[in-house]
C-alpha cells in the first residue's frame, strides 16, 4: 500500500490510504537495450602494474582493459578500431558509489567480490591469483553490461566518460559533488530510522533481500564444502592408476588390461578440474545475486530514509503550528520551557508575542514548502523505485532460471564424461 | 564359468568320461602298485602310472576346463534359494544346495539339502585338513561388521549366495577335491552335524598328514619360489587397492553429507519466491534423488567390492600355508635323504620311508602346480568380474544421475510464459 501524507484543507496533517498496487505488463529483459544498442563493451584483458600509492608506498595492482566500439559503424560494414582504456578495481568502485548516490531509487548492479569468499581449498583466496583475476575480469564486464542495459543508468554521463575518458575521469566524478550527497547515516550499519508508517511493499522487499542473501550464502557455503569433497573423490581414483600399473608388472595375461585401465583412472581423476571450474561459473552467478540482494536492501533503506525525512518535516511543521496556536490563544497545552519561564518570570510583552508569531508564520510557510517538497520527493522515489524493482524482479527470475538450466546442463555433461571414462575402463578390464 | 540352470545329461557314447578313469588317489592300491589300474587315455593309449605324480598331473591335464562344455561333467552343484530362519537363540540364513551326479561315490543321483554358512566353513576347513597339497577355493568373508552391513539385506544375501555357489562349483570341478568324502557328505547328508565327528581320512590323507618337523629347506625350486614372491607382491597390491577403495568410500560419504544439504536450502529458497518457486522446488527434489543414487553406489562398494578383495587376501594366506607345507615336505625328504646318503657306504637299499618322502614331494609339487594354474585362471576371472562390476556400478550411477538431471532440465525449460503473462496483469 502506498501511503500518501497529505495536507488537508484545515492545515492539519492526515494520512490517507493510497493507491493499491500498481499496474504493469510483463516486459522481457532486453540485453541490447539502451547504451548497448549503440556501443559494444567488453573487459578484454587484465594486467599487473606497480606504482606508488597515496602514501607513497610501492604497491602491485591489477588493471583491466575496457574496450568499446560503436555498434552503428560496425553494422555499416567498416570495422572501426576499438577504443580502449585501462581501469583498476577502485575506479569501478568509485563509479558504482557515484551511481548509488545519484540514482537512489535504482537497484544498482553489483561489482564482483572484492576478496574471494566461499572458496574451496584448491581455489586460491589470493587476489593476485590468475584464476581469481580472470573471474573478476568476467565479473567486471558483466557489471558494465548490466549498467549499459539499465533504462536509467545507461544514459549517465559519468558512466559514459568512464568507458571513454581514461584521464581526468576521477576528477570529473569528484566535481559532481556526489560525495556530499552521500548520506553518512546510510553507511552506519546500525542506523535505524523509526518510520511511523512504513511502506509495506518496501518492507516486504527488504525482507526478501534479507532472505535472498541468507539463502544464497548458505548455498555457496554448501557448494564450497561439496566441491572440496568431490575433488577428493575424483583424485583418490587416481591412486587406482598407480596401483594398477604396479600390479600389471607382476601379471602375465592380466597386465595389459590393468595397465590401460589405470590410464583411464588417471584421466578420470584429472577430469574433476574442469568440472569444478564450470561449477565456479554457477557460483559466480549466484554471487552476483547475493550482492544484488544487498543492493536491493540498500535501496529499501534509502526509501526508509526518504520517508523518515518526510515524517520529520511533517513533525516539525506540526509542532510549529501547535506553538502558533498556543501563542495565539494564550493557552499552554503542551509543556514547553518557554511556557514555564513565562509563567515564572512573567508573560511576554505584546510586541514580543507579535514578533514571535511573525517568525512562526514564516517558519510554517517554509515548513509547508518543505513538506510539499519531501512529499513530492517521496512520491517520485516510490514511483521510480517500484519501476526498477519490477524490472529487477523480471531480470532476476530470468537470470536465475537460466543459471539453473546451465547448471543442469553442466551436470549432465559431467555424467556423460563419467560414463565414457568408466566404459573405457570396463573395456580394459574385459580384456584382462 | 559355471554351468547355469539345469545340468545336462551325460554323454553315453563316444569319448570316455572321467568316471571311467580310475582316480589314483581314491584307489590307494593303484597309487602304490603301478600298472595295476590299467589307465587308458581316451584315444586308447595306455597311461604310465609308474608314479603317482605323473598320473595325477595327467589327470589334471585331462580335467576339463571350466569353460569347456559340461558334456563330460558328472557332478553339478548349485547354491540357491536363501531363506531366513528365526529361532530363539539366533537368526541365520540357509541356502539350498542342489546336486545332480552320476558318480558312483554318491548313493543317489540327486540331492537337495539346506546348509548355512557355518557348514560351508566346516567343509572348507575339512578340505584344507584332508587335502593339504591342494589349494582350496575361497569362501566369502565370515564376519561382517554388524551395523555397517545389513546381514539380512537382499543384496548382501545374494552376494554371499553367489560367492558360495562359486566356491562349491570350483570344488566340484576340481579333479581331486570333488572326490573328497567331506564334500560328498556336505552335498548329501541330511544332517551334517552327525557327520562332522567322523574321522574318516583316506589312506592318502594319512600319508600326507604332516608333523611340523622343523626341517630346514636347502633350496626352494625356482617355480615355487616365484609363486611365493608373487603371492607376497599380490597381497601388497590387494592391500593398496583395499585402502584406496576405503578412502573412496570415505570421500564419497562425506560428499554425500554435503549433497544432502542442498535439497533443504533450495527448498527454503523456493518458499519465498513466486515465479522461481517451482523451478527451485524441482532442483531441491533433484538433489535428494542424486543423494540416493550416490548412497547406493557407496553401499555397493562396501558390500560387494571390498569383501571380494578381502576374501582374496585370506585365500592367499591359506595358499602361502600350502607353500610352506610343501617346503616342509621337501625339507623332510632332503634331510632324510642326506642321512641315508651319509650312510651309503653301508650299501643298503634306499629305505622305503625315504622313498615315501620322495613320493610325497613329487605328489605335492604336481598337485600344487596344477592347482596353481587353476588358481591363476580363476583369479583372472574373479578380478575381471570384480573390476568390470565396479565399472558397471559407476556407469549405472552416472546414468541414474543424468536421468535425474535431464528430468529437472525439462521441468526448467517448460517456461510457462503464457501463464506468467496472465498472472502479472492486475487490476488498478
Amino acid at each position: 500500500m502506498n501511503n500518501r501524507i497529505m495536507l488537508s484543507h484545515n492545515n492539519s496533517v492526515k494520512i490517507v490510504g493510497g493507491i493499491n498496487g500498481s499496474c504493469f505488463s510483463a516486459r522481457k529483459t532486453h540485453n541490447n537495450a539502451y547504451l548497448l544498442k549503440k556501443m559494444e563493451i567488453s573487459v578484454a584483458e587484465a594486467e599487473k602494474r606497480t606504482g606508488k600509492n597515496a602514501v607513497n608506498m610501492q604497491e602491485t595492482y591489477t588493471v583491466y582493459l575496457i574496450e568499446t566500439r560503436p555498434v552503428d559503424a560496425a553494422s555499416e560494414g567498416t570495422n572501426p578500431a576499438l577504443d580502449s582504456l585501462w581501469r583498476r578495481y577502485s575506479e569501478f568502485e568509485l563509479l558504482r558509489n557515484y551511481l548509488l548516490v545519484t540514482y537512489p531509487f535504482a537497484v544498482v548492479p553489483p561489482l564482483p567480490e572484492k576478496r574471494a569468499e566461499f572458496v574451496w581449498h584448491k581455489l586460491s583466496a589470493d587476489n593476485m591469483d590468475p584464476d581469481f583475476v580472470e573471474r573478476r575480469r568476467v565479473g567486471l564486464e558483466n557489471f558494465l553490461l548490466r549498467v549499459a542495459s539499465h533504462p536509467v543508468l545507461s544514459s549517465d554521463k559519468i558512466f559514459y566518460l568512464f568507458l571513454t575518458e581514461e584521464n581526468g575521469w576521477k576528477e570529473t566524478v569528484f566535481e559532481t559533488g556526489f560525495q556530499a550527497k552521500a548520506d553518512s547515516r546510510l553507511k552506519a550499519l546500525n542506523a535505524t530510522f523509526r518510520v511511523k508508517n512504513p511502506d509495506k511493499r518496501f518492507a516486504e522487499m527488504k525482507h526478501y533481500g534479507d532472505e535472498l542473501q541468507s539463502v544464497i550464502s548458505q548455498l555457496l557455503r554448501v557448494r564450497a564444502r561439496a566441491a572440496d569433497r568431490l575433488y577428493g573423490v575424483y583424485k583418490v581414483h587416481g591412486n587406482y592408476g598407480r596401483v594398477f600399473s604396479e600390479w600389471s608388472a607382476i601379471e602375465k595375461e592380466m597386465g595389459d588390461g590393468l595397465q590401460s585401465a589405470g590410464h583411464h583412472m588417471d584421466a578420470y581423476a584429472a577430469s574433476v578440474d574442469d568440472i569444478l571450474e564450470e561449477e565456479e561459473h554457477y557460483a559466480d552467478q549466484l554471487k552476483e545475486y547475493l550482492f544484488y540482494a544487498d543492493a536491493l536492501r540498500y535501496m529499501c533503506r534509502k526509501h526508509e530514509l526518504t520517508q523518515y525525512e518526510l515524517e520529520m518535516a511533517v513533525q516539525d511543521l506540526t509542532s510549529k503550528k501547535q506553538q502558533q496556536e498556543e501563542l495565539a490563544t494564550g493557552t499552554i497545552r503542551t509543556f514547553s520551557l518557554k511556557g514555564m519561564t513565562s509563567k515564572l518570570f512573567g508573560q511576554e510583552t505584546p510586541e514580543q508575542r507579535e514578533a514571535k508569531l511573525k517568525m512562526l508564520e514564516t517558519q510554517i510557510e517554509e515548513g509547508e514548502e518543505q513538506v510539499k517538497e519531501r512529499n513530492a520527493e517521496c512520491d517520485e522515489f516510490v514511483k521510480s523505485a517500484w519501476v526498477d524493482i519490477e524490472r529487477f524482479k523480471e531480470q532476476k527470475d530470468h537470470d536465475l532460471r537460466e543459471s539453473l538450466i546451465s547448471y543442469a546442463i553442466m551436470q549432465i555433461s559431467m555424467c556423460k564424461k563419467g560414463i565414457q571414462v568408466w566404459n573405457n575402463a570396463k573395456e580394459c578390464f574385459n580384456k584382462m | 564359468m559355471s554351468s547355469a540352470g539345469a545340468p545336462r545329461s551325460l554323454a553315453s557314447s563316444g569319448q570316455k568320461s572321467i568316471q571311467d578313469i580310475c582316480h589314483p588317489l581314491s584307489a590307494e592300491e593303484s597309487a602304490l602298485n603301478p600298472g595295476s589300474a590299467g589307465l587308458i587315455l581316451p584315444n586308447g593309449t595306455p597311461v604310465d602310472t609308474s608314479s603317482p605324480a605323473s598320473s595325477s598331473s595327467l589327470l589334471n591335464r585331462l580335467q576339463l576346463d571350466d569353460d569347456l562344455d559340461g558334456e563330460t561333467r558328472d557332478l553339478f552343484v548349485t547354491v540357491e534359494d536363501p531363506k531366513k530362519h528365526v529361532s530363539t537363540m539366533e537368526t541365520y540364513i540357509t541356502y539350498r544346495v542342489c546336486t545332480k551326479t552320476t558318480r558312483t561315490e554318491f548313493d543317489l543321483p540327486e540331492y537337495s539339502v539346506r546348509r548355512r554358512y557355518q557348514d560351508f566353513d566346516w567343509l572348507r576347513n575339512k578340505l584344507e585338513e584332508s587335502q593339504p597339497t591342494h589349494l582350496i577355493p575361497p569362501l566369502p568373508e565370515k564376519f561382517v561388521m554388524k551395523g555397517v552391513v545389513d546381514r539380512f539385506s537382499e543384496e548382501f544375501v545374494e552376494t554371499r549366495r553367489k560367492a558360495l555357489d562359486k566356491f562349491l562349483k570350483r570344488v566340484a570341478d576340481h579333479p581331486v577335491l570333488s572326490f573328497n568324502e567331506h564334500f560328498n557328505a556336505f552335498l548329501s547328508a541330511k544332517d551334517l552335524n552327525k557327520r562332522q565327528g567322523l574321522a574318516l581320512l583316506t589312506k592318502m590323507g594319512e600319508s600326507v598328514k604332516y608333523v611340523t618337523g622343523g626341517y630346514k629347506l636347502r633350496a626352494r625350486p625356482a617355480e615355487f619360489a616365484a609363486m611365493g614372491d608373487y603371492l607376497d607382491l599380490f597381497t601388497q597390491k590387494m592391500g593398496t587397492i583395499d585402502r584406496i577403495a576405503q578412502r573412496i568410500i570415505k570421500e564419497q560419504s562425506e560428499f554425500l553429507m554435503e549433497l544432502r544439504e542442498y535439497g533443504p536450502v533450495y527448498s527454503s529458497w523456493s518458499s519465498f519466491e513466486e515465479d522461481l518457486h517451482d523451478p527451485l522446488e524441482g532442483v531441491s527434489g533433484c538433489m535428494s534423488n542424486c543423494s540416493s543414487a550416490l548412497e547406493e553406489l557407496t553401499e555397493d562398494m562396501s558390500e560387494n567390492f571390498l569383501p571380494v578383495l578381502r576374501e582374496y587376501v585370506l585365500y592367499i594366506e591359506s595358499m602361502k600355508n600350502v607353500l610352506k607345507k610343501r617346503d616342509q615336505v621337501q625339507a623332510e625328504y632332503e634331510t632324510k635323504l642326506e642321512a641315508v646318503v651319509f650312510r651309503e657306504d653301508k650299501k643298503t637299499a634306499v629305505p622305503s620311508d625315504v622313498e615315501k618322502c620322495q613320493d610325497r614331494v613329487e605328489c605335492f609339487n604336481a598337485d600344487l602346480k596344477a592347482d596353481w594354474d587353476r588358481w591363476e585362471n580363476n583369479k583372472r576371472q574373479d578380478f575381471r568380474q570384480l573390476l568390470t562390476g565396479m565399472a558397471d556400478k559407476n556407469i549405472q550411477h552416472y546414468e541414474k544421475f543424468s536421468i535425474i538431471e535431464v528430468s529437472m532440465l525439462l521441468k526448467l525449460l517448460r517456461h510457462p510464459q503464457n501463464q506468467k503473462e496472465i498472472n502479472n496483469i492486475k487490476p488498478i
